[in-house]
């Protein structure tokens, strides 16, 4: 291995790490505030991807349009989603609302089986993302670069919202003590669906993302990325922004580098991540930003 | 004087336990009121049933005017009535500071938009109630911790932060669930001289439940005494000390 592959790599790696990143903050902000596996959250990804789709090739609307349209749908379809699913669950006990999740998972994904054709899809991705720039003998795709650029921009939108507005003070105390939040006055159904929103969003970025890194559509298309974000965020410690970034940008290295550096293991890609779940679930239960708290009850 | 809180016969089931049986209070401005009872006789339960945490069975709650049966807490809060908790519940990852502004921020109506841009208005508004909060604070002696972190603070400061953050949600009505748990008796004298300075600093309306016998017999204008969710005596601190039922319900017939 010399240095040119390596940081090849090492740019493949930092891109798909960074979307893992975006998708785990989904799983990692909504588990936060309602401690709730959102187990459709990679499908939310994946119809993020598909309507971006459907608008540039079937309604050949501006790629820019096309994409914020499918973002703006999205978020409102994350947020239907708890409308539907989840906050009519709200009281009952958290093993109802995961099966529901579960359930949402399965139907969205059936769901878009019949809609959207079983068949893959390819995306159509424009010259300026698909292009190769060489950087001493380095291949960079386009997407690659903005990959990285998107999710550091995102992210700072995203913790400024947490740290510095209104909006983000109260989502911090619904996720600290949602009871006491409501007898602070905050609107926690209001707070919850702002949640759904920002998760979704950043799922649709993530979806249209991913389909111009690796152009193919298909329904299942959100289950493992979904899977190993989930893992991402249990890892970085859920409930934290900066671990779900972390665990998102360490699972892309560990799958990338692995291959890279012991390519006969490329079959067992998928694996990597869960063998980094057990590990760190045995040394560090709560992740490895996570804090350790008792059982709330 | 006019009544700001009265409850009309209410019920709260849980399955088949009566956790609260016509609960019939009323609350008049400026009073401050005590709620008295054995562990277990649904004093903090009568707490959640007015503060919208949990919807009566039946009967109706009237606040200020306002039906506020089966209204949810965030709405009943913004209407004036806010409380603390028998075990303090603050916003443990959040500073002193912050812990007060969650409580203003959201009795003021902005939005993302005005936030991000910052308009002069939005700013004013922000210093405002940044000033409040640091008066607030002031009130309750913690000014010089205002950036340490809520759960640092040592347990008397944390009711007493607790308070500060009921008090910044403006409340007409403020209910202290036990402020006497765990003090000592000179930390209690000093309570109930607090209790008696913000009643009348903030014009509020008192409703607390407490054990401390003197901190309620030392505040209390007129107290209810609740057993096994059943209201069995109202009166003066004079007349719930001679009642016998009390004395029975406290200490067990003999």
């Amino acid at each position: 291995m010399d240095l040119q592959t390596f940081l090849q790599q090492f740019v493949n790696a930092l891109s798909l790490g960074s979307l893992y990143a975006l998708i785990a903050i989904g799983y990692t902000m909504v588990y936060g505030i309602l401690r709730l596996i959102n187990f459709a959250h990679g499908d939310v990804f994946m119809i993020g991807g598909y309507l971006a789709f459907y608008g540039i090739s079937t309604f050949v609307i501006p790629w820019w349009l096309a994409v914020a349209l499918a973002i703006a749908l999205t978020t409102l379809f994350g947020v239907g989603l708890e409308r539907a699913a989840y906050r009519p669950l709200r009281d009952s006990p958290r093993i109802s609302i995961m099966i529901s999740a579960i359930g949402a998972s399965f139907l969205i994904e059936n769901l878009a089986i019949v809609l959207f054709d079983a068949r893959p899809k390819a995306f159509p991705v424009s010259d300026f993302f698909a292009a190769n720039y060489v950087f001493s003998g380095v291949y960079v795709a386009g997407i690659s670069l903005i990959i990285p650029l998107v999710t550091i921009v995102l992210l700072a939108v995203l913790l400024w919202i947490v740290h510095r507005t209104k909006t983000g003070m109260a989502m911090r105390a619904v996720s600290t003590d949602i009871d006491a939040a409501r007898l602070m006055a905050i609107d926690v159904d209001r707070i919850i669906s702002i949640t759904f929103a920002i998760g979704s969003a950043l799922a649709a970025i993530g979806g249209i993302m991913w389909a111009l890194k690796y152009p193919r559509l298909e329904p299942l298309m959100g289950i493992m990325p979904g899977l190993k974000c989930f893992i991402a965020a249990v890892v970085g410690g859920i409930g934290s922004i900066a671990g779900a970034v972390l665990g998102g940008l360490l699972l892309g290295f560990i799958e990338l580098m692995t291959i890279a550096f012991l390519p006969e293991l490329t079959g067992y890609k998928d694996a990597f991540a869960f063998v980094l779940l057990i590990v760190v679930l045995l040394v560090k239960p709560t992740g490895l930003l996570g804090k350790n708290q008792g059982e709330k009850v | 004087m006019s009544t700001l809180l009265e409850t009309k016969n209410v019920n709260k089931k849980f399955g088949g336990l009566a956790a609260v049986t016509e609960l019939n209070l009323r609350v008049d401005e400026g009073e401050i009121i005590g709620l008295i009872g054995p562990n277990g006789a649904g004093k903090t339960t009568s707490f959640n049933l007015i503060t919208g945490v949990y919807t009566p069975t039946s009967g109706s709650i009237t606040f200020a005017g306002h039906d506020i049966t089966g209204m949810k807490p965030h709405g009943i809060t913004r209407l004036g009535v806010a409380r603390t908790f028998q075990n303090i519940r603050l916003f443990k990852e959040m500073s002193v500071l912050e812990n007060v502004l969650v409580a203003q921020h959201m009795r003021m109506g902005t939005n993302i938009l005005e936030a991000t841009l910052r308009l002069p208005s939005y700013m004013k508004r922000e210093r405002h109630i940044h000033e409040r909060a640091r008066t607030l604070l002031a009130e309750v002696g913690l000014s010089e911790h205002e950036n340490a972190k809520a759960t640092s603070l040592p347990y008397g400061k944390q009711r007493r932060l607790e308070i500060a953050r009921a008090l910044a949600t403006e409340p007409k009505l403020l209910f202290l669930d036990e402020p006497a748990a765990g003090m000592n008796p000179q930390e209690s004298v000093e309570l109930m001289e607090f209790i008696l300075k913000i009643r009348d600093q903030f014009k509020l309306t008192i409703v607390l439940i407490e054990h401390h016998m003197q901190v309620v017999m030392g505040v209390c204008k007129r107290l209810y005494v609740l057993d096994y969710g059943v209201t069995i005596a109202h009166g003066t601190p004079e007349e719930i000390q001679n009642n016998p039922k009390v004395i029975e319900a406290y200490l067990g017939v003999e």
